[in-house]
């Protein structure tokens, strides 16, 4: 099945919700929706879904207008945030529901609830209420109701963000796994570049009901084409230091000076913003080229086994990734190091000028 | 402000409660001093709230004393226990004005009105409120809601502590930084007592100086964030800091070789002569970024089988098969990642040993 949505505006009480949205979604493909809260995310979802009328344009289904189709006709799937499922029906009658209605008989029905629930290891709780499962357990359920009709469009929406991170951890990995095993398009929203990057495939980054970059999901990574995809593909947000280059430097922030080489080198003289990734900063110097930055420490900010070091430069504010739980003291001056090969560049409208050849960032970690 | 001490407490929900399954908190003895930033840090129904009730006077514990300063106070209710709370969910009078709801806990206690004005005044200026002061707190974001929460704990001069319980839940992801900030500000400033309970690793490691881990109503470890991460006491403790957690692979002791299936692994001779005595099941413990990943054999080196590579941008995280058990290794984003096949080693420094889920280690 392939999946098109042409022109498709939404606006709702006057409020545009989306914009001119033309996504082309390929049978069997795997594709990431990345987006802050508020991007116009779900609202896309519910469009491909059926559940919402698009407010113009059309959504085609194998070449087909099914734009007015309600969501009952399509063969759809949808997982969402909150932990859907019938508080009155056991796990068992969960899962079983979406194929009751299909009047499947009971041995095929009874064969793939406990193929699916052992999918997800879920198939010791099937005598359960949901109220008695942990929150994990309740989504995997509604995975597991999603899962089993073999439906041939597959959404799912944010549907790990209310799970502590642990379970994240472990329910992001192996949903890799059963969307490789599956022939539907799956659709996966989600606000986390990690788990964009993890699950691969194609991306469509999203803000404000628009669409602002779409190609396959570690290319856009590498050459995000804009500030604003920059900063959404990026967590911790991507560091910005302005700059202004001149016939053979880059100034940058209050006194880092950057001779042009690599593919800084045919950069015109001007202004331009500088974008570094935070596991791109250092604490110690790695390569002669590196540019030395001073500042002071404003929080350090441990995440699994990272620390973030969030610092300031002269009012200009970078986070540092430091692998490891190495606190740093709030109010310390510290140098931290960055080598120029991993420099993004953005001319003065935020479009991407130059981007970091792979392979040209400094081994060593 | 003062120092906290829990003596001999358990608590169970219960009435008779026959054995250590019946008990909500196991036994916890344990002293928080003076002014110390500490966190609560477990998985839900680990206890820490059952913990933090009982810190702060909502329940009385089956067994046990709370003393602070040395006073006993185990049967007395908070009101009477000068604690000041910051919940999930800001409370504070909507109606009223930033500076009247940060004045009212101690107009409350009828303090004079000119020594309730500076309180005020100081305590906004610590929270960046100052601006803010004459605006009523129902239009207020819930960040800045927050803060008066915390602002009307901090204005009482007489608190013996602070408790906070999980108290960024409602504040949005990219202002939480801003917060944590604040409060470790607030610490080093004013040198309170504070005690965060949250079930978030994050929140915690930033926050405190020292973290309790909780698991299963005991506290099974205490330390710095650091300590906690490269010497972890408990293989829960390995599990849930850090991401992904600890690989631990059950195996047995050959001298200074740990057999894990077909497969031996070289341990540190101290670690193996601790392990050779201790009792119970073992298992080999070793933090993914601490597993070196070679492309080819090299001396030393375990082959296993790649079975998933994770690209998660800044690193990735390579799921491996030794011996058809699951490791996870973690590679820096620009280390080339080998086909199929790959090398391990496990360096003996970076390499623990733990014996029916407690770390192997030198008495004391």
């Amino acid at each position: 099945m392939g999946l098109v949505l042409r022109n498709v505006d939404k606006t709702v009480g006057g409020e545009t919700h989306l914009k001119a949205i033309n996504l082309n979604f390929e049978p069997g493909s795997r594709n990431v929706l990345l987006g802050r809260t508020l991007a116009g995310k779900t609202s896309l979802l519910r469009i491909m879904a059926g559940l919402d009328r698009p407010s113009r344009g059309s959504v085609l289904i194998d070449g087909r207008d099914v734009t007015g189709v309600s969501v009952r006709k399509r063969s759809v799937a949808m997982v969402y945030q909150q932990f859907i499922n019938y508080p009155s029906l056991t796990i068992y009658k969960n899962i079983a529901s979406p194929l009751k209605v299909s009047g499947m008989n009971n041995a095929e029905i009874d064969r793939r609830v406990r193929e699916t629930a052992k999918m997800l290891h879920i198939d010791d709780l099937l005598d359960r209420l949901p109220a008695e499962l942990s929150g994990g357990q309740q989504q995997r359920t509604a995975i597991a109701r999603a899962l089993v009709k073999d439906a041939q469009l597959l959404l799912l929406d944010e549907p790990l963000v209310n799970l502590d991170y642990k379970l994240r951890e472990e329910l992001r990995t192996e949903l890799q796994d059963i969307f490789q095993r599956r022939e539907a398009i799956v659709v996966y929203t989600t606000t986390e570049p990690a788990e964009a990057l993890m699950l691969g495939g194609n991306i469509v980054v999203i803000d404000e009901g628009r669409i602002l970059q779409t190609g396959p999901t570690p290319d856009v990574y590498h050459n995000p084409a804009t500030l604003k995809v920059a900063e959404v593909f990026s967590d911790p947000p991507i560091n910005y230091l302005d700059g202004r280059v001149n016939d053979r430097y880059a100034f940058l922030g209050r006194d880092i000076k950057i001779p042009l080489s690599g593919h800084l080198r045919r950069l015109a003289p001007g202004d331009y913003t500088f974008g570094i990734r935070s596991n791109h900063l250092f604490l110690f110097r790695l390569n002669a080229e590196d540019a030395e930055i001073t500042a002071e420490v404003e929080l350090s900010e441990i995440n699994g086994s990272e620390t973030f070091i969030h610092i300031n430069h002269y009012d200009t504010f970078l986070v540092v990734q430091d692998v490891g739980i190495h606190p740093r003291k709030i109010g310390s001056r510290i140098s931290v190091f960055m080598n120029p090969a991993s420099l993004f560049v953005y001319d003065s409208s935020g479009t991407l000028i130059a981007s970091p050849s792979p392979g040209s960032l400094a081994a060593g970690r | 402000m003062a120092q906290i001490e829990l003596n001999e407490i358990a608590h169970s929900y219960i009435a008779n409660p026959k054995g250590p399954a019946d008990y909500a908190l196991k036994r916890i003895h344990h002293i928080w001093e003076d002014g110390g930033a500490y966190a609560l840090l477990g998985p839900s129904g680990c206890g820490k709230t059952t913990l933090l009730n009982i810190i702060s006077g909502l329940l009385t514990p089956s067994e046990g004393r709370v003393l602070y300063d040395g006073w006993e106070v185990t049967g007395l209710p908070p009101e009477k226990r000068n604690i000041a709370q910051v919940f999930q969910f800001p409370v504070l009078y909507d109606t009223m004005t930033v500076y009247d709801n940060l004045a009212f806990p101690l107009r409350n206690r009828k303090i004079a009105e000119n020594e309730v004005d500076s309180r005020v005044l100081e305590v906004a200026d610590i929270l960046d409120l100052t601006p803010d002061l004459k605006k009523k707190a129902a239009g207020l974001t819930a960040d800045a809601k927050q803060k008066i929460s915390l602002g009307r704990g901090l204005v009482r001069s007489d608190v013996a502590a602070i408790l906070f319980d999980e108290p960024l839940t409602v504040i949005d992801p990219h202002l939480k930084w801003h917060l944590r900030r604040k409060l470790k500000e607030i610490h080093d400033q004013l040198q309170l007592t504070l005690i965060y309970v949250t079930h978030d690793q994050v929140e915690a490691m930033t926050f405190a100086d020292k973290v309790m881990v909780m698991f299963e109503g005991e506290i099974v470890q205490v330390g710095t964030p650091e300590e906690l991460f490269e010497n972890p006491n408990h293989t829960f403790v390995g599990y849930f800091i850090g991401s992904p957690g600890m690989n631990f692979l059950p195996c047995t002791l050959v001298g200074n070789v740990a057999r894990v299936g077909g497969t031996s692994i070289i341990l540190d001779d101290e670690v193996a002569a601790l392990g050779r005595k201790a009792k119970g099941a073992l298992e080999l413990g070793i933090r993914p970024m601490y597993l070196e990943v070679h492309g080819r054999a090299v001396n030393g080196g375990i082959p296993v089988r790649i079975k998933a590579v994770e690209d998660q941008g800044t690193f990735k995280i390579l799921t491996l098969t030794l011996e058809g058990q699951v490791v996870r290794a973690r590679l820096p984003e620009d280390k080339a990642v080998p086909d199929d096949m790959a090398w391990v080693r496990f360096p003996p420094e970076r390499t623990k040993l733990f014996a029916d889920g407690r770390l192997v280690k030198r008495a004391g």
